[in-house]
């Protein structure tokens, strides 16, 4: 057998330990990367900065610690951003795993922000059935949710007194890493036409700018690449940029594979072809 | 009877529930919303199936010697939380439940999903090959989306134009077709639900 | 760090690498972590369906606001365990046919809104017009008419239909090479975030250690 056949069958577990070696490279060697930032991020940034203080805004973190890497920076950017131009900010999940995430995220950043629950923001909980949740939401929050997460009634905490479904909400994000988006969409947008932005995994990413493009939505904060772009933007360090330097490693390391397997590939065919023509 | 009252209680649903959208009336907002209201609750009440599955299941394998170990783990982590769970309190950071949330569950949740990008290192040295002009045309693809992410100076500013004309153009026509064609069977299949033709949903007799 | 996130976060890394050993063969320790966790979100889910669905959506109405109606779909919902015996389970058709039927006539209409009269508006709604964005509109049109017709099967693929069918397997191949680029960026991030959580906890440790 050749070296280009070899090169062909290689063990995967040798694959395995490359990939392994080069995101551990920029743990000892770190470097800025430079990050350009894409429209569909730059709205969801831009309409958040257009809010006054006092406007509420709704974030739904609809994801488990499965989807956390890429989710979790974009997430704690437009919260930091959120706080910082002092929105009321309500939160709901409607993942199974999702009270944890925002139970993590709302402790550290409104204690850094001295935002006080119930009063600058709420948690309104957990509920299974995305689409139904969505929906009772559109009439009232108070029909799925007639207490927070915290069993505190709504109607007790001064900032939900006035706010009943998401006509008085400014705007919707929905972090997610499953088909929620699309049962926003679907059932909330179709339904109740409010603007909805998406922060979505790199996996889905490519499936939503149709979506973009019809006004359905109006941005996407695609995979830990747009939650980089949005921390350049906001101006809080974050867990986005800190990936940037490994997924430049990763990424050409990827590369090299796919170049190298097909020039074995073309190469190996062609001496195919060659011992099959000589005979 | 075992069958059809089902049948029409699904017909009748399905058929107040497609006509309640075109009626914007205060009634009809009251059923839309006690209608949902009441799924919501049943929905509830069912989700315990599984866990109960799950459950017995694993206490059944308590009898194999192969598994006994492995099973009594999956039962000692339920009853940790449950037990540990037991006031609603228990959810705001800094109780024993939620520390066995954050070092248990989410490193080995977060472990698990991250052995897919040595799977798709190992998919993308080993299967993604230019057999085909098709095959071509996707791996060149996704040749000009990953070379984003690798700082060349002008090269990256043009890709970066070329990629995002990608997404928004071809990328995002082709999501479109295959969109309507979902969203065409959705609606089909949720028609034929109603309709009584679909009724997989009832299992056997 | 202290001495309590010193542990903590070393069981977490402990698991982390029990999961990692998966890479090389499966073994006692993957499996381990596997059932462990399994377990471990099955009771943080069932207490959390307990505490905040349940009480706040089935005990605290009834049994505290006195809105006894909703004792009806409670009374649905535990039909549905009847699922669990031969003999009664037929009884769980009800629950599942209330829920099914009205799910079912609320999807009609928002899916066909969403995914179909949004998407041709926003597709046939836009001016061709003799520039740039006029140009990509009009691939936008061939792209999406092309990508349908491929996925026409009624008609057979040859002749016009042919060639229409085969620049729509072209523009489908094309959103899949996105998709896949993308996806390699997702795949990525879900391994680095748990190298720089190890690398933390090492430096955190070295420092906890030295310090202490």
């Amino acid at each position: 057998m050749s070296f280009l056949e070899k090169m062909m069958l290689i063990d995967r577990r040798w694959i395995y330990l490359s990939i392994g070696l080069a995101v551990i490279i920029p743990v000892v060697v770190s470097f800025e990367v430079p990050v350009s930032v894409s429209p569909e991020v730059r709205k969801i940034y831009d309409f958040v900065e257009s809010l006054n203080a006092g406007d509420y805004l709704f974030i739904a973190v609809d994801y488990d610690p499965s989807s956390m890497a890429e989710l979790n920076p974009m997430a704690e950017a437009v919260l930091n951003q959120a706080f910082a131009k002092n929105l009321k900010v309500i939160i709901v999940t409607l993942a199974q795993f999702g009270p944890g995430m925002v139970e993590d995220l709302t402790t550290r950043l409104a204690s850094a922000h001295n935002r006080v629950r119930g009063e600058d923001y709420v948690f309104l909980g957990y509920r299974p059935y995305p689409a139904i949740t969505i929906m009772l939401m559109g009439i009232n929050f108070r029909v799925p949710f007639p207490v927070d997460h915290y069993s505190v009634p709504l109607d007790s905490m001064p900032m939900m007194r006035d706010v009943r479904n998401f006509s008085d909400v400014k705007a919707v994000i929905d972090f997610t890493a499953g088909n929620t988006a699309d049962f926003w969409i679907t059932y909330g947008v179709g339904r109740f036409d409010f603007p909805l932005a998406i922060g979505i995994t790199g996996v889905m990413a490519a499936d939503y700018y149709q979506y973009l493009q019809s006004g359905q939505i109006f941005g996407i904060i695609p995979g830990v690449k747009g939650a980089a772009e949005y921390e350049e933007l906001v101006g809080f360090p974050g867990k986005g940029k800190e990936q940037m330097a490994y997924q430049v490693i990763a990424h050409s390391v990827i590369i090299a594979f796919i170049l190298i397997s097909n020039i074995a590939y073309f190469a190996t065919r062609k001496q195919k072809q060659q011992l099959g023509g000589g005979r | 009877m075992k069958r059809e009252i089902p049948i029409i209680i699904v017909g009748v649903t399905g058929v107040i529930m497609f006509f309640q959208y075109f009626i914007p009336t205060g009634w009809s907002e009251f059923i839309f919303t006690y209608a949902q209201d009441w799924v919501m609750v049943i929905g509830i009440l069912s989700l315990p199936l599984g866990i109960w599955s799950l459950v017995k299941a694993n206490v059944l394998k308590l009898k194999d010697p192969k598994e006994r170990f492995y099973s009594a783990v999956l039962l000692a982590g339920f009853l940790a939380m449950v037990l540990t769970g037991l006031k609603r309190e228990s959810f705001e950071a800094g109780s024993v439940f939620m520390k066995l949330f954050n070092t248990i569950l989410i490193p080995i949740q977060a472990t698990v999903f991250s052995l897919l990008a040595f799977f798709i290192a190992s998919a993308a040295y080993r299967a993604f090959r230019a057999r085909s002009v098709l095959a071509t045309v996707l791996l060149v693809t996704a040749f000009l989306v990953m070379l984003r992410f690798i700082p060349l100076g002008p090269i990256s500013t043009a890709n970066l134009g070329i990629v995002a004309w990608i997404l928004s153009v071809p990328n995002m026509a082709a999501k479109r077709a295959i969109m309507m064609g979902i969203g065409l069977g959705a609606a089909a299949t949720a028609i034929k639900i109603i309709l009584g033709i679909e009724r997989t949903y009832m299992g056997r007799d | 760090m202290t001495t309590e996130q010193a542990i903590l976060n070393g069981i977490a890394v402990f698991l982390t690498l029990c999961i990692f050993s998966f890479l090389y063969r499966d073994n006692p320790f993957y499996k381990f972590a596997e059932r462990l966790v399994a377990g471990i979100a099955t009771g943080y889910w069932t207490m959390l369906l307990y505490h905040t669905n349940f009480t706040d959506k089935v005990l605290t109405p009834i049994f505290v606001r006195g809105q006894l109606h909703y004792i009806i779909p409670a009374l649905l919902g535990v039909l549905m365990w009847t699922r669990f015996s031969k003999k009664y389970a037929w009884l769980s058709r009800y629950s599942i046919a209330f829920y099914i039927g009205i799910s079912s006539g609320v999807t009609i209409t928002v899916t066909l809104y969403t995914f179909l009269f949004k998407q041709l508006q926003a597709t046939i709604g836009m001016p061709i017009t003799a520039d740039y964005a006029g140009f990509n509109t009009f691939l936008i049109v061939l792209a999406v008419v092309s990508a349908l017709v491929y996925f026409f099967f009624s008609l057979p693929h040859k002749g016009a239909v042919g060639t229409v069918s085969r620049i729509g397997i072209y523009v489908i191949m094309i959103g899949f090479g996105a998709g896949f680029g993308m996806t390699v960026m997702g795949r990525i991030a879900l391994l680095v975030q748990r190298v720089i959580f190890i690398n933390d906890y090492v430096r955190g440790l070295v420092a906890f250690i030295g310090g202490s």
